[in-house]
């Protein structure tokens, strides 16, 4: 295995890059606005599940991980699982954006043939790390991941963004414990803790709460944010420990699902998979751009 | 040392590893240390891995009971641009794991290889629940997948050796229930080729796993007879080699024997191929039967399905009758 360590790109986006917390919050609004976008095109989709982790989505991208549009498969890039796939649709207008794929490709999305499909796949879009859509198996990957970065002497991290509805999943406790045992200080859960899986609440479904506890006990730092919050967002993701570290981290994200559009967030169930009328979205589409205008 | 314990070999203690041949725990040593980037992960199988413990400590990841995750875990190595080889019980590490394999592995096209112990009836002692006898129905449906199945410690060996650089994933079905070695060396065996290791036109017994040793000793009982039964070592069951079908129902009849459930197995997949030809040869396919299987060493097991010489040979028989 060849080892390279340390950016040696020309054209990576390094860490942490500056950017103001009103332009991510742009950002996730912009996301908001081409998920809306995208559905129609496609028919159908995931709204809500998407408009809650749309500010982690920003600020990974436009602030936190390193990348190399330019080269998608560079070896000491910063990985990121979508394993909560379903939200593909709020990935897809990033990628274009960052010169991943041309932004035409969005235009096809929902079309037989597109390479962008309702859950990510890595063969077919430059810049998906791995492919997700069967839940509760990303954080695995990520530990495969994380244990080759290890293997290589490399520093990049490997980030994973899972629902909470997916930790009910048993898999996830077992990539868990091996992610501890391993001692992954470079691997990153992110828990887009909405309350809500596709059945409903989480609390009555199956309770998967205290998270930051559960993960706690499993050996990992956790630390609990205002996951709709950029600010606090950018704060967690820049006070990572150095990946050389010995415990994974467990940033859990609290959420609205359905946030950044007030009838979504008072019917949130209403909108896990759905498709809005006409109307609908030209009144979603007011009530963001007047935010974005503020 | 009770009877039950000398026929069941406890193939999982560090001392029966030491004192009895270790065959894959030997080649993957060999493979990590010819190969950097190979990594192997265990499933609580550690006990036959000490050389490659020894050899590349650091590329050595035991993941413990917990195969599903160990499945996804090599994907994410692989993607990273590591070989993995995963060692589990065939009954869990495929079975239990095939959507893993499905989603992780095979529509990703991740390399890993999946090294499926102790498959068939071969942990038949411990109960239902550690028979493997549907793995090859579910494998062989699932795309970009390669799966073979060695006969024999040489051909173990080989299969090991020569997936190494398959594009894609490869399952490769052992067993540790064979007596007799079918190849005096280790063979050449191109990918999605069968091995013809017995010449004969009057019949031909294509089988795999431990059928073949099994279909060689039958077939050199009725060579005694006068009759000469072609045997195939099919240790490739994905991609099928559809030619030496076709060139076996020129005989005109045909036996599968296989240590796997009677339906999706090999003997599915010769029908399908022959009916695919519209080739008319008499086809008789000698597998385990869609019931509840018994409970008992391996040995007893194949005894009692009539995976045995004396089995085959009456299965034989009654082929070449009609």
């Amino acid at each position: 295995m060849t080892v390279t360590s340390g950016p040696s790109s020309a054209t990576a986006l390094e860490r942490n890059r500056p950017i103001g917390a009103d332009e991510l919050r742009a950002k996730a609004d912009w996301i908001r606005l081409e998920t809306i976008r995208l559905i129609d095109q496609a028919g159908l989709g995931h709204y809500s599940s998407t408009f809650s982790c749309a500010e982690a989505l920003a600020v990974l991208y436009y602030h936190t991980l390193r990348l190399d549009p330019a080269d998608p498969s560079w070896p000491d890039r910063d990985r990121f699982l979508l394993g909560k796939g379903h939200v593909a649709v709020g990935q897809w207008p990033i990628l274009a954006e960052l010169g991943y794929f041309p932004t035409a490709w969005l235009d096809g999305y929902g079309r037989l043939g597109s390479p962008l499909t309702d859950h990510p796949d890595m063969r077919k879009v430059p810049g998906v790390d791995f492919s997700s859509g069967s839940l509760g198996h990303n954080l695995s990957v990520g530990v495969g991941m994380g244990l080759a970065q290890r293997l290589r002497h490399g520093d990049a991290r490997v980030f994973v963004l899972t629902g909470d509805g997916e930790l009910q999943e048993g898999q996830v406790w077992e990539a868990a414990m091996s992610a501890s045992h391993y001692r992954l200080g470079n691997l990153v859960a992110i828990l887009d803790a909405n309350g809500f899986s596709g059945g409903g609440a989480t609390s009555v479904t199956l309770n998967i709460e205290p998270l930051a506890d559960r993960f706690a006990a499993f050996g990992w730092t956790t630390v609990e944010v205002d996951g709709n919050d950029v600010g606090a967002l950018a704060r967690a993701f820049d006070t990572l420990p150095d990946p050389s570290g010995d415990r994974p981290v467990c940033v859990v994200s609290r959420t609205r699902k359905g946030a950044g559009l007030a009838a979504m967030e008072a019917a949130p169930q209403a909108w896990h998979l759905g498709h809005m009328t006409e109307d609908e979205r030209a009144a979603a589409r007011a009530e963001i751009e007047a935010r974005m205008a503020r | 040392m009770s009877n039950v314990t000398s026929q069941m070999e406890d193939v999982f203690s560090e001392e029966a590893q030491a004192h009895s041949p270790n065959v894959v725990g030997d080649e993957l040593a060999r493979l990590v240390a010819a190969h950097p980037e190979v990594v192997v992960l265990s499933a609580d199988m550690g006990a036959a891995l000490g050389k490659v413990r020894e050899v590349a400590p650091e590329r050595y990841f035991d993941l413990g009971i917990a195969e599903t995750n160990t499945m996804s875990v090599a994907a994410g190595l692989a993607a990273s641009g590591f070989v993995p080889y995963v060692v589990s019980m065939a009954p869990f590490g495929m079975l239990k794991c095939a959507e893993q394999i499905r989603t992780d592995l095979a529509s990703t096209k991740m390399p890993v290889r999946i090294v499926a112990r102790l498959s068939g009836l071969a942990m038949g002692f411990f109960g239902a629940s550690h028979h493997a006898i549907e793995d090859l129905a579910i494998a062989r449906t699932i795309t970009n997948l390669t799966v073979c199945a060695p006969s024999d410690s040489a051909s173990t060996i080989a299969l090991l050796r020569s997936t190494y650089d398959v594009d894609g994933p490869v399952l490769i079905r052992t067993s540790e229930g064979i007596a007799r070695q079918v190849y005096d060396a280790v063979p050449t065996i191109p990918r999605g080729c069968f091995v013809e290791v017995r010449p004969g036109d009057d019949a031909a017994v294509i089988a795999t796993g431990v059928g073949v040793s099994i279909a060689l000793e039958a077939a050199e009982v009725l060579a005694g007879e006068g009759v000469q039964v072609r045997v195939l070592d099919a240790a490739y069951l994905k991609p099928l080699d559809e030619r030496a079908v076709v060139a076996a129902a020129g005989t005109g009849r045909i036996l599968t024997v296989e240590e796997h459930h009677v339906m999706g197995g090999l003997g599915t997949m010769v029908a399908e191929v022959l009916g695919r030809h519209g080739l008319g040869a008499r086809l008789e396919v000698h597998a385990l039967p869609d019931e509840d299987l018994e409970v008992g060493v391996p040995a007893a097991l194949l005894e009692r399905y009539g995976l045995t010489p004396a089995g085959v040979t009456a299965q034989l028989r009654h082929l070449l009758a009609g």
